[in-house]
């Protein structure tokens, strides 16, 4: 167990390696009630939010979901979160555990007559069901990536929503706090494998989701993190001057995907020679090599470029690959 | 499938968590079940150049899990004659079998007395239970 966020979480169970295969395999199941939920809601709901976020509210129907970043004057990127559509005028945005707060007090802060903005995250808890058999597990009818459908569980009441952080199908369940445990056993009971944090990780950088802290953050723009897709450019929201300026002359440095032609494993922190530095690394449970993201000179950036990371001293061979790193093989 | 818990009583520890096996001038060094057991499966070994000198009490190579690293210490210093080929292929070797397939370098001793300050099995435990 390991202090996060001030909570207390299992980095693994029996281990991250086969935890991160179950999820490529079958199905794993986390417990991610740690992250935030911040509800909106009001008549004027979603003009405060298309305000405040990058991606285009507007388009977002009762039932769906989006990916979508909270951004800073400079186009920074202060979270990055899931905004769910749950009424006509009622949104749940479910952000990262550390930035809870510092969500609650921007949105809050910037709150507009006919908006009422609520942190509820001590109400719910939330498990991600995570595999291409989780859906089959669970008895949950397949359903289109970003949307969310209440849903029951084991006898738990369930807002089943379609999305994830590991790259396979399966689902995020949220449930009232007091129902958490029910629905954790239900979910183990159909052979669904506990994983810890050590395979979400490496999970989520295979298939290049970005780790607000690591990889994006209020330092780098959106356009340079990548996320220039979830940023609607023809919509106002906090920063899009300058990120429309970044779009225009192209970034000067631009976050990458990396896997190491040399037995090495990249870490967080590691020089980048030319001028970058990994963000995340790790091995790949899947490919048997390291892997990473990284930000490096735009001039550097193109697939299929070497770059020489310092790994303790020792300079160590990769080079750029396109996102994401791990795809599932074609059968 | 990870080795269960054992320290065998013919070898000679290190504080550190390093075992070594000591043959006339020769030994052969590895890590114990205990530092395999915190890292978790081993991903990758970084192992010194044969040829090259280590020297007791200091880093000689690394071993890595998916989250950690680890500084490999030297319990004796002498020069490496061999490095483990199979552990370099198959980290996870070290995980199946600490003291046997999963040893790490033999070296040829500079200064055989050394192996005065190692531990035996029961001291070594006591810095287990220590700890």
């Amino acid at each position: 167990m390991v202090p996060f966020a001030g909570w207390e979480m299992p980095v693994q169970y029996e281990g991250v390696i086969q935890e991160h295969r179950a999820v490529r395999t079958d199905a794993g199941v986390f417990d991610v009630s740690h992250m935030g939920e911040i509800e909106v809601e009001g008549p004027q709901a979603a003009e405060l939010l298309q305000g405040l976020l990058s991606n285009d509210v507007a388009k977002l129907e009762e039932g769906e979901a989006q990916y979508t970043l909270l951004t800073n004057d400079d186009g920074g990127i202060v979270d990055d979160l899931i905004v769910y559509r749950t009424g006509p005028h009622r949104f749940l945005l479910i952000v990262n555990a550390s930035n809870r707060e510092a969500d609650f007090e921007w949105i809050a802060e910037r709150e507009i007559r006919g908006s009422d903005v609520r942190d509820v995250s001590d109400d719910y808890a939330l498990l991600a069901v995570q595999g291409p058999r989780a859906l089959e597990r669970l008895g949950l009818p397949r359903a289109k990536p970003f949307t969310w459908a209440m849903g029951n569980v084991g006898g738990v009441e369930v807002m089943v929503n379609r999305t994830g952080y590991t790259g396979e199908e399966g689902v995020e369940l949220a449930c009232m706090a007091d129902d958490a445990p029910a629905l954790w056993d239900a979910v183990v009971e159909r052979g669904v494998v506990p994983c810890g944090l050590g395979a979400r990780d490496t999970l989520r950088l295979e298939v290049c989701y970005p780790l607000h802290g690591n990889d994006i953050g209020p330092q780098w723009d959106a356009i340079s993190s990548g996320l220039g897709w979830v940023c609607a450019l023809d919509t106002e929201f906090t920063g899009v001057e300058r990120l429309r300026d970044v779009k225009e002359r192209g970034p000067d440095r631009k976050l990458v995907a990396f896997r190491m032609t040399e037995q090495a494993i990249p870490r967080q922190g590691m020089g980048i020679e030319g001028g970058g530095e990994v963000t995340s690394g790790s091995l790949s449970p899947m490919l048997e090599v390291g892997i990473g993201l990284g930000y490096v000179p735009a001039t550097a950036s193109a697939p299929g470029t070497e770059l020489t990371i310092d790994v303790r001293g020792r300079q160590r061979r990769g080079e750029v690959v396109t996102k994401p790193i791990y795809k599932r093989e074609e059968s | 499938m990870p080795a269960s818990e054992s320290y065998p009583d013919d070898l000679l520890y290190h504080r550190e968590h390093d075992w070594a096996r000591i043959d006339g001038d020769e030994a052969v060094l590895g890590v114990t079940w205990y530092a395999v057991d915190a890292l978790g499966e081993l991903v990758h070994y970084e192992p010194p150049a044969e040829g090259a000198s280590v020297r007791k009490d200091e880093p000689y190579g690394e071993v890595e899990s998916v989250k950690a690293v680890s500084d490999l210490i030297s319990p004796l210093s002498g020069e490496v004659l061999e490095v483990n080929a199979k552990v370099v292929g198959a980290p996870e070797t070290v995980n199946e079998d600490p003291y046997g397939d999963g040893w790490l370098i033999r070296i040829r001793m500079s200064d055989p007395s050394e192996r005065d300050a190692l531990l035996d099995v029961a001291a070594y435990r006591q810095v287990l239970a220590d700890s």
